[in-house]
């Protein structure tokens, strides 16, 4: 049996989340081929190459696949499925682009967002926003799966894997436009260590920026932002962790002014160490915290970041 | 340009869902029932499309059991034209699911498929991306933002760290995003004139689609709970406890 991992990259950068799926990959087989799609990521595919565990890796380009579009990336590993028993893909917004086009294609049925290989052929996925586990067993000859890289360790360096370039592929109708990616000093929000959140209690976009953002720079954390806080404007869509955002798990996850509604829980309840700062001591958000402050969180925050300070933090 | 919007009947987003005790599933007996939020804001963007003479017709399809009816006249009221009531009794996979929207689409032949970018029941995320490859058609998923200009589409979507707007040929399949628009609460004259409104019933039989399951389900658990943890009387009795615990 082969696998083969989609990278997920931006063309320079390979992003943490292959090595997660790569792990996922070495449950199914020994045999683990990375390809990595995109346009000039040469440093994507050697990076990739040192990921232990890696057989393969294959480098296929076009300035469609360098703009991640979905036909082009489906046609990319199209031309490559003959060779492998399964296909897995990082869950990202742009893997779920991608890989459902690849199981139309290929007549089977796509296994969403995977959180556990079960066995070759059995995987558990979250449904109903996390409040369910199902566990599936395809029937399908060729799997095509995604991978939450969450919920996967990174498969560490030490491999050595030779790159061998393919052919790439183009997209007839669909043309790239433009672009408008957030800049940030931050670290990512999905492979954060610390993640500190802000929910609907900060009441405006500028005492998001003046509460959450001081507070994450001195904990070197991510920002991250609850459904509510999204949807009224106080911050960008990409900071929404949540089940129909991003789902997080860092060691530490700092939520303040959160109340915790299920769809938020969903995307941060695997936390190793979860924080919650709320005035409301009956808010539902203290019920999967470690560590609980009931205060508002207009003086608790300063407080917090004075105790940082005098901790030499 | 006629505008075909797939929609489904799931559990009220407000209800948590409840596993079954023997773990066949989730309970769904006696549970408020709604459309998914995101076909919800697929219909709202439809209908603006018609209202800016855009879109002439809007036609509503939902596959599900005999009650996915009201979920139709939901949208109806919102402002679709006609729907078309797929019955079936089996919960159906997203492959499934797009081979008969495409077949609806073979009949229907519309120039855009507007639909939520996943259901909230089974978090799949996949039949819009598979729909379109089905039809050899471009794809724009999770859209924030929907211009049509002619014979193509000016989409912009939500990427990872950012947005990234890409222009496709019509037809194409368009998936809505919780950012593309705010849906609207029909009127109560809307809703009386939404009964009026005709929907085709068929079955999945009319289609002559493979419909068989690929995937079988084998159980269905709760996820591990996370208990309360303590509550610190101070932010300065936080910053020792999470000292303490080595995660700062």
């Amino acid at each position: 049996m082969a696998v083969l991992v989609i990278a997920d990259n931006d063309n320079a950068h390979l992003r943490d989340g292959t090595n997660k799926t790569v792990t996922a990959a070495l449950k199914l087989s020994g045999d683990v081929d990375v390809l990595v799609l995109g346009k000039g990521a040469q440093a994507v595919a050697d990076a990739a190459a040192k990921i232990a565990g890696v057989r393969k890796v294959l480098l296929a380009e076009s300035d469609a696949l360098g703009h991640g579009i979905a036909e082009a990336q489906a046609d990319a590993v199209l031309a490559l499925a003959g060779g492998y028993d399964a296909i897995l893909v990082p869950a990202t917004a742009g893997g779920k682009n991608f890989a459902p086009r690849i199981a139309a294609k290929l007549d089977v049925a796509p296994i969403s967002d995977i959180v556990e290989v079960v066995s070759a052929d059995t995987f558990v996925r979250p449904i109903y926003a996390g409040n369910a586990l199902e566990t599936v067993q395809s029937s399908d000859a060729k799997k095509v799966i995604t991978v939450r890289p969450t919920a996967f360790a990174a498969a560490g360096e030490g491999g050595s894997a030779a790159v061998e370039s393919v052919s790439g592929a183009d997209a007839a109708k669909t043309r790239f436009v433009s672009e408008e990616m957030v800049k940030s000093d931050r670290p990512e929000l999905a492979a954060a260590k610390i993640v500190v959140s802000g929910g609907r209690a900060m009441g405006s976009a500028e005492e998001f920026q003046a509460v959450i953002e001081p507070l994450a720079d001195k904990l070197g954390a991510a920002v991250g932002a609850s459904r509510a806080a999204v949807d009224a404007g106080y911050a960008p869509n990409d900071y929404q962790v949540g089940q129909t955002g991003k789902v997080v798990a860092p060691a530490l996850y700092i939520a303040v002014g959160i109340s915790g509604a299920i769809q938020h829980l969903a995307g941060m309840k695997d936390s190793k160490v979860i924080v919650a700062i709320n005035k409301d001591a009956d808010a539902p958000i203290f019920q999967v915290a470690d560590y609980g402050l009931v205060a508002d969180y207009k003086s608790a925050v300063p407080d917090l970041m004075s105790a940082l300070t005098a901790a030499g933090k | 340009m006629k505008v075909l919007v797939p929609v489904k009947r799931v559990i009220d987003y407000n209800v948590k869902a409840r596993v079954k005790a023997d773990q066949t599933g989730v309970d769904l007996a006696n549970v408020k029932m709604s459309m998914n939020p995101f076909c919800e804001i697929a219909v709202e963007e439809a209908v603006r499309l018609k209202e800016k003479g855009v879109a002439t017709e809007v036609v509503i399809v939902s596959i599900g059991p005999a009650q996915a009816q009201e979920t139709i006249r939901t949208a109806l009221a919102m402002g679709g034209d006609r729907g078309i009531l797929i019955t079936s009794d089996a919960d159906l996979e997203p492959l499934a699911v797009a081979k008969l929207l495409k077949a609806v689409v073979a009949e229907e032949q519309p120039g855009l498929v507007l639909m939520g970018k996943q259901a909230i029941d089974g978090d799949n995320n996949a039949v819009g991306q598979m729909l379109s490859a089905l039809l050899d058609w471009p794809q724009a998923t999770f859209a924030s933002a929907v211009e049509i200009a002619g014979s193509t589409a000016k989409v912009t979507r939500e990427v990872d760290g950012g947005l990234q707007t890409l222009d496709v040929d019509l037809p194409a399949v368009i998936t809505a995003d919780l950012r593309l628009n705010e849906p609207r609460y029909a009127s109560l004259p809307n809703i009386m004139k939404a009964k009026k409104k005709e929907i085709a019933q068929k079955t999945v039989a009319d289609y002559g689609v493979d419909v068989a399951p690929r995937l079988t389900v084998v159980k269905v658990t709760e996820p591990a709970k996370r208990s309360a943890g303590i509550k610190v009387e101070s932010a300065a009795d936080l910053v020792s406890k999470l000292t303490t615990a080595g995660v700062l």
